[in-house]
């Protein structure tokens, strides 16, 4: 046993080592460490996808005695080839927190007691069919995450949607990357990226639009200054709105306005054609133009609608639409000098130079989000530079399942696994899989994320169950809903497995089994399902959210439906689910070659997995005869879109003088439910603060910890200052991390929304601030 | 019953010097970077007066520029 326990501490000896390595030299590479630190004998391994972020980093996880132990990279996992960030190196602590939920609790005169969890699933399924009956259909709703499982997310959407007829099912996907659906959608016809990680190891150029991957995707940073070390002719360029520790690693930082990379966009594309160096034959044969509404709103009003309209126009056209954007023009909007907005397109445009561009947030927690994947689709399209190796517009995710379980699954209001509801055939294939009648699946898509909440608030809502996720941190303007959760005849359940202030307005909490306390799957950026089997006993009376549901669905006379048994549901589901998406535009790979890899990337045709989609050496979907084939939309070809600059939902004015920004940090993931309890990565950034440019701090009269109110029309908090640490916003901008639930700086954001992705714009609100 | 890990920096040109001389020492496992001029070191060390010899040793590294603790535990018996 002491061996035991000195080869753990070894293990987070090793750990905090290549974590402090990590924060003083972004990018370094510890690859080779997996050989000298060999199973013992008394340590088994087994690999997962790593629990945090999109990245879908492959893991071994090191197990003793029942107990997970250690934690290292899966050399055999092509994502991250056997690195890990801190947060991955670290994760297994996650599971152990000492407050951890092992007891359904119920809420009883006003108190949370204990309870056993099958009289919780009692109480849940008595309530939801009350609800039900008394209320409609409508008034009962699923939220869950993009860190469900696909499991998790295909029981709750073939409950909700196929039984109960319901398509209130949503996901906190919906609030970081619904613009990355709609603009692939819009663009392309189809969800999820052309490319895959290996772009990175053919580009010569990359460019971050708004993306501070050092932080949020470290190990694929690496990758980049692992390629640009390699190479003699690799740039990176670091478009962004403050600086961040990815400036300092970048070759180049470009500093524009927020909002206004909708304009540099438009610019980049100007300059293009100005140029001629426009790729005729590529656009001649592959690409069409479109326009769409314009002043399209905020959506800031409850029952807010928009439905845009596809109007095609020329090349020609868009040569005049574009007037309006030249380098000198965008110059004086977005601050971004005209010299260098013609180098970004000189990059774009030079035919021998292979271009991959980075987003996430950023351009996806935006107001007009559709819009701005729109135009760096439209940068790509016009060059050619798409679907070949290097040549990339990646869209990355935030969550490690955003991918797989809620875009792939369709755990969204207007979504099923294959297709939408809207759509007779899709919901035809759906009743048929799920055997419940087509009658049962509503052809109308009920609420977004927001609206979600907002219906909760009205009234309109009584019954809802959150798995996965964090909301009471998460929502912007998040008072009202916070508000709305408490109020009297609202029956919040929530299924976590730590405390959290979404737990604390709950009616009933379940605790969960976390990660590879279940076997599960995940889907990452690059189109690779993970699947991690059960590794460790879930603590207590945990119990997955994928069994929970079921659980209660039986409750409700669904067992027809749900009559998997818990040796083998996982398989029995994955196998069911996989119907929806036969064929070679996107099947999966079956259960027993997902068990056997470290991911698997679909389209997976004929035991062959897809790196490129739309090009035919890659892609057995083509089917054209040419040189691509964006089969996605009817015209067989990818969709340029005319969109305008428009502003901010709400900019900074006389009187609420500064943008406030927020985010993320390196050690924490999200809401810091989970990494705040791993004593490492707390005590490195142990609380949140925000960061302010040194003559902003200067002028207020602030020193680094001071505390600072910040105040916008919708709430304020007060927190220390941090000045020149790892974040450096320009003068005017504020940024602060959202982790720590201490600081809900989410009663202070505004809750504008892209109108055609409904995800709201976490980076853009008018506050000011004061000396507190 | 000490264990610590450090980063290990060497002197200019003295990488593999210093993995070779690091490797040597007993009670010692070292990590090299691979794209960097970094070693993690991790000491494990049966009881205080071996941990002050070792540490003695490591002073006296020609190869080793500067040692950064990045971890440290002592479980007392």
């Amino acid at each position: 046993m002491r061996l035991d326990r000195r080869q753990f501490i070894k293990q987070a000896a090793i750990s905090s080592a290549f974590a402090t390595a990590g924060a003083l030299f972004p990018g370094i590479s510890f690859g080779g460490w997996s050989s000298l630190a060999q199973n013992s004998g008394m340590i088994s391994w087994q690999k997962s996808p790593c629990r945090f972020c999109g990245t879908g980093c492959g893991v071994l996880v090191g197990v003793s005695d029942g107990r997970a132990v250690a934690v290292k990279g899966d050399p055999n996992c092509s994502v991250n080839k056997g690195l890990c960030c801190m947060k991955g190196y670290h994760s297994v602590q996650a599971l152990y927190g000492k407050d951890r939920l092992t007891k359904a609790m119920v809420r009883k005169n006003g108190s949370l007691v204990e309870v056993p969890i099958q009289e919780a699933l009692d109480l849940i399924a008595q309530k939801l069919q009350e609800t039900k009956d008394k209320h409609g259909k409508d008034s009962v709703a699923m939220y869950g995450s993009g860190q469900w499982t696909i499991p998790d997310g295909y029981v709750a959407s073939k409950l909700f949607k196929g039984c109960l007829g319901t398509n209130n099912v949503e996901a906190n996907a919906r609030l970081c990357m619904a613009s990355a659906v709609t603009g692939f959608m819009t663009s392309f016809g189809l969800d999820e990226p052309m490319g895959c990680y290996e772009d990175i190891d053919h580009a010569n150029v990359f460019v971050t639009w708004g993306n501070n991957m050092a932080e949020m995707h470290p190990v694929l940073f690496s990758r980049m200054l692992a390629q640009r070390k390699r190479k003699v002719d690799v740039k990176i360029i670091d478009f962004a709105t403050r600086y961040t520790r990815t400036s300092q690693a970048a070759d180049k930082t470009i500093i524009f306005k927020p909002q206004t990379d909708l304009a540099v966009a438009n610019a980049i594309c100007y300059e293009i054609i100005r140029n001629d160096w426009v790729n005729s034959n590529f656009v001649n044969e592959h690409v069409s133009f479109h326009k769409g509404k314009t002043n399209i709103g905020y959506g800031t009003e409850d029952h807010f609608v928009f439905n845009d309209k596809a109007e095609p126009m020329s090349f020609d056209d868009f040569k005049v639409f574009l007037e309006d954007y030249t380098p000198e023009k965008v110059e004086k909007l977005s601050g971004v000098p005209a010299k260098d907005i013609k180098y970004l397109a000189s990059l774009y445009g030079d035919p021998s130079v292979k271009v991959t561009s980075f987003w996430c947030m950023g351009m996806n927690q935006h107001t007009r989000g559709t819009w701005i994947n729109n135009l760096v689709y439209n940068i790509h399209l016009l060059v050619g530079k798409i679907s070949t190796p290097g040549n990339s517009p990646f869209s990355l995710t935030g969550q490690p399942s955003a991918c797989g379980t809620v875009r792939e699954v369709g755990t969204l209001t207007h979504k099923l696994p294959h297709g939408v509801v809207m759509n007779e055939q899709d919901r035809e294939m759906a009743a048929d899989i799920w055997d419940v009648p087509v009658e049962n699946i509503d052809p109308k898509p009920s609420y977004h994320t927001v609206e979600m909440f907002r219906a909760l608030d009205r009234g309109d809502i009584k019954f809802i169950w959150i798995q996965v996720t964090n909301p009471m941190v998460t929502m912007p303007n998040l008072i009202r809903y916070r508000d709305g959760a408490l109020k009297d005849d609202r029956f919040v359940v929530v299924s976590d497995v730590y405390p959290t202030p979404t737990t604390d307005v709950a009616d009933v909490i379940l605790p969960a089994a976390m990660w590879i306390e279940q076997e599960g799957m995940y889907g990452n950026s690059e189109r690779r399902t993970q699947h991690f089997a059960q590794i460790v006993d879930p603590p207590g009376e945990a119990m997955s959210d994928t069994w929970q549901i079921i659980e209660v669905a039986r409750r409700l006379g669904f067992e027809k439906q749900f009559p998997w048994d818990e040796s083998d549901y996982i398989e029995k589901i994955w196998e069911e689910y996989r119907r929806f998406h036969a064929g070679p535009k996107h099947e999966m790979a079956p259960y027993s070659v997902l068990t056997q890899r470290s991911g698997v990337q679909w389209p997976f045709v004929n035991g062959k997995e897809t790196r490129w989609r739309f090009n035919p050496k890659y892609d057995p979907a083509c089917t054209n005869g040419k040189e691509y084939d964006f089969y996605g939309k009817k015209d067989n070809r990818a969709w340029i879109w005319a969109r305008p600059y428009e502003p901010a939902a709400e900019s900074p004015d006389s009187e609420y003088n500064f943008w406030l920004n927020t985010g993320r940090v390196l050690e924490h993931w999200h809401t810091g439910s989970m990494t705040r309890r791993v004593p490492v990565l707390h005590n490195a950034v142990p609380s949140s603060y925000v960061e302010l440019h040194p003559e902003d701090a200067a002028e207020l009269g602030v020193v680094n910890g001071e505390r600072v109110k910040i105040i916008s029309r919708r709430g304020e908090i007060t927190m220390p200052a941090q000045i020149n640490g790892r974040g450096v916003p320009v003068r005017g901008m504020v940024f602060v991390p959202f982790f720590d639930e201490s600081y809900l700086i989410n009663e202070v954001t505004l809750d504008a929304f892209c109108p055609i992705s409904k995800q709201p714009d976490y980076k853009k609100c008018a506050v000011r601030l004061e000396k507190a | 019953m000490p264990i610590f890990s450090y980063l290990a920096m060497p002197r200019e040109g003295a990488r593999e010097d210093l993995c070779t001389e690091l490797s040597n020492l007993e009670y010692c496992q070292i990590i090299p970077a691979e794209n960097k001029e970094i070693v993690v070191l991790v000491t494990d060390t049966p009881d205080e007066d071996i941990e002050r010899s070792l540490q003695l040793k490591l002073k006296n590294l020609t190869s080793l520029q500067s040692l950064s603790l990045a971890f440290g535990y002592d479980e007392q018996d």
